[in-house]
């Protein structure tokens, strides 16, 4: 045992490399996901209890692993004494023999696919996969979704609690089943994508690598899965060349930087060129592209341009143009707007986000753009007002600190 | 496992004879494959009595218990591994009698 000074420092980076492992084990081998997540829990609290005093351990994954292991024992013992006959009919079904699954052999991809069952709600899906893969706390997840905590806590009880009745299997889906079931996975890690990509809380890092590149990670495995299926492709492609600015994205202030501002020699170049040969390949398979091959798209035509001024607007608005016939949702025409303002002025494109107002009124984004756009059109006050109701809606330091600079420099 | 497949009528009326077809063969494939318990069709639920005898002194009401434009218009108990085999069946079953069906676990 080695004694570190910087133990949470230690336990926060246990806790992101291994939470989703040390679930997606428990669940497998006690078939309870209830118990898995609590027993993860009591593992991670011990390590804050333990560490300190101890030293942390010299494998920290195997020590949270046998000590859930152990926690998990605990549990199912004192349940057994409660009542033997209805823990038995929790249990989570799994009757796939235990075989190697080649490709696809991660515990954690299980986890994914019953998270992610169509039999739950899609929010409840994310939700749970946020908390059980993710290891995301409860205000966190509530805070992604803009609801109570309690009513966030309440429905992944509830979810839990239908898994074990309804006997939602643990395992990954057969082959005919797996098209349907991958794009409800998609939703899930695009979510988790842009938790990691603008994370909330005053406490997080404005940018959580852990959850994009985890999200990146089990991308990949389904692309493996599904190498044919172009919205897997278009969704990695989406994740690279966003996850490709990240470096860029945030000053070392710790301020958030806008795209026309970003250092873009910082950008990195592999990630760039997976995901322009991913949206090529999608280009060249001649099949009409769903959501996330058009958003791959967008975000192509930006990592193609050396600077701001380069940037291909047309191609910009002309492929928003497509995703909105896709997705007529207002996010997609406030994201829309953005491209407008630069191809046919901040007038244009203001009178476009002002008619979102009714449903996007207690979005950060909205806010931020109209700010934007109001300063853009020199309507000072109203741009400060705006700043103002984005800063207290924004739940990212970097963007705070972006935000309120931007603000102070109205005359 | 057994779940309870529920067949909801939201106004659709009684089986058509193509319907029924349907529904019979379905029911034989769930025999043939070894997901069938017991299946059974409801008429309508006005004629239905609701009893209670909780105090020793039964009580009978005329009607159904719940008022509702969706009934119980007949159900399936059908064995399946698992909720994927459940819904997949119902799936199957709902295009057969062509309604809407909700599937739930016993306990």
């Amino acid at each position: 045992m080695s004694v570190v000074d910087d133990v949470p420092e230690l336990i926060t980076r246990a806790h992101q490399a291994e939470w989703a492992r040390v679930v997606a084990a428990l669940a497998r081998r006690f078939g309870d996901l209830d118990i898995a997540e609590e027993a993860a829990a009591d593992a991670f609290a011990a390590a804050v209890e333990r560490w300190p005093v101890d030293g942390v351990p010299p494998n920290p994954g195997a020590w949270l692993t046998t000590t859930a292991n152990r926690k998990a024992i605990d549990r199912i013992r004192r349940e057994c004494k409660r009542d033997d006959k209805h823990r038995e009919a929790l249990m989570l079904s799994d009757d796939d023999p235990a075989e190697p699954l080649g490709a696809i052999d991660d515990e954690r991809l299980r986890l994914i696919f019953t998270c992610c069952h169509p039999a739950l709600a899609m929010e409840t899906r994310m939700a749970l996969t946020l908390r059980m893969v993710g290891g995301l706390t409860m205000p966190e997840i509530a805070r992604a979704f803009l609801v109570q905590e309690s009513a966030m806590g309440q429905r992944i009880t509830r979810a839990k609690a239908k898994i074990k009745a309804a006997r939602i299997p643990y395992r990954v889906p057969s082959a005919e089943d797996l098209p349907a079931r991958v794009s409800g996975v998609l939703a899930v890690l695009f979510l988790v994508f842009n938790e990691g990509y603008l994370a909330t809380g005053p406490d997080t890092d404005p940018v959580r690598h852990d959850l994009t590149a985890e999200a990146i990670r089990l991308t990949r495995l389904i692309r493996v899965l599904l190498p044919r299926d172009g919205e897997v492709a278009g969704l990695l492609a989406l994740m690279l060349l966003t996850e490709a600015r990240r470096t860029a994205r945030v000053s070392a202030s710790g301020e958030l930087v806008a795209l026309g501002e970003q250092d873009r020699g910082a950008w990195d170049e592999e990630l760039i060129a997976e995901g322009h040969r991913l949206v090529r390949e999608r280009l060249a398979a001649g099949v009409a592209p769903g959501r996330y091959q058009i958003l791959a798209a967008i975000n192509a035509v930006h990592t193609s341009a050396r600077d701001i001024r380069d940037t291909d607007w047309s191609q910009v608005v002309a492929l928003y143009d497509q995703l909105v016939r896709l997705d007529p949702s207002p996010i997609v025409a406030l994201n829309r707007a953005i491209a407008v303002a630069e191809l046919d002025g901040p007038e244009v494109a203001l009178a476009a986000v002002d008619r979102l107002e009714d449903k996007l009124a207690g979005y950060h984004a909205f806010q931020a753009t109209r700010a934007e756009l109001l300063r853009r059109v020199g309507r000072s006050q109203q741009s400060r007002a705006a700043y103002d109701k984005a800063i207290e809606l924004a739940g990212n330091t970097a963007e705070t600190a972006y935000l309120t600079r931007r603000r102070d420099q109205l005359g | 496992m057994q779940y309870l497949v529920s067949v909801i009528d939201d106004g659709t009326g009684p089986a058509t004879p193509k319907e029924d077809g349907a529904i019979d063969e379905f029911n034989d494939r769930l025999r043939a494959e070894g997901h069938w318990v017991f299946a059974g069709g409801l008429g309508s639920p006005d004629p239905a009595t609701v009893v209670d005898n909780r105090s020793g002194e039964a009580v009978f009401t005329d009607g159904p218990f719940v008022e509702s434009k969706e009934y119980l218009a007949g159900f399936w108990i059908i064995e399946a591994a698992d909720l994927d085999v459940a819904l997949k069946l119902a799936a199957e079953g709902s295009k057969a009698c062509n309604r809407k069906i909700e599937v739930r676990p016993f306990l």
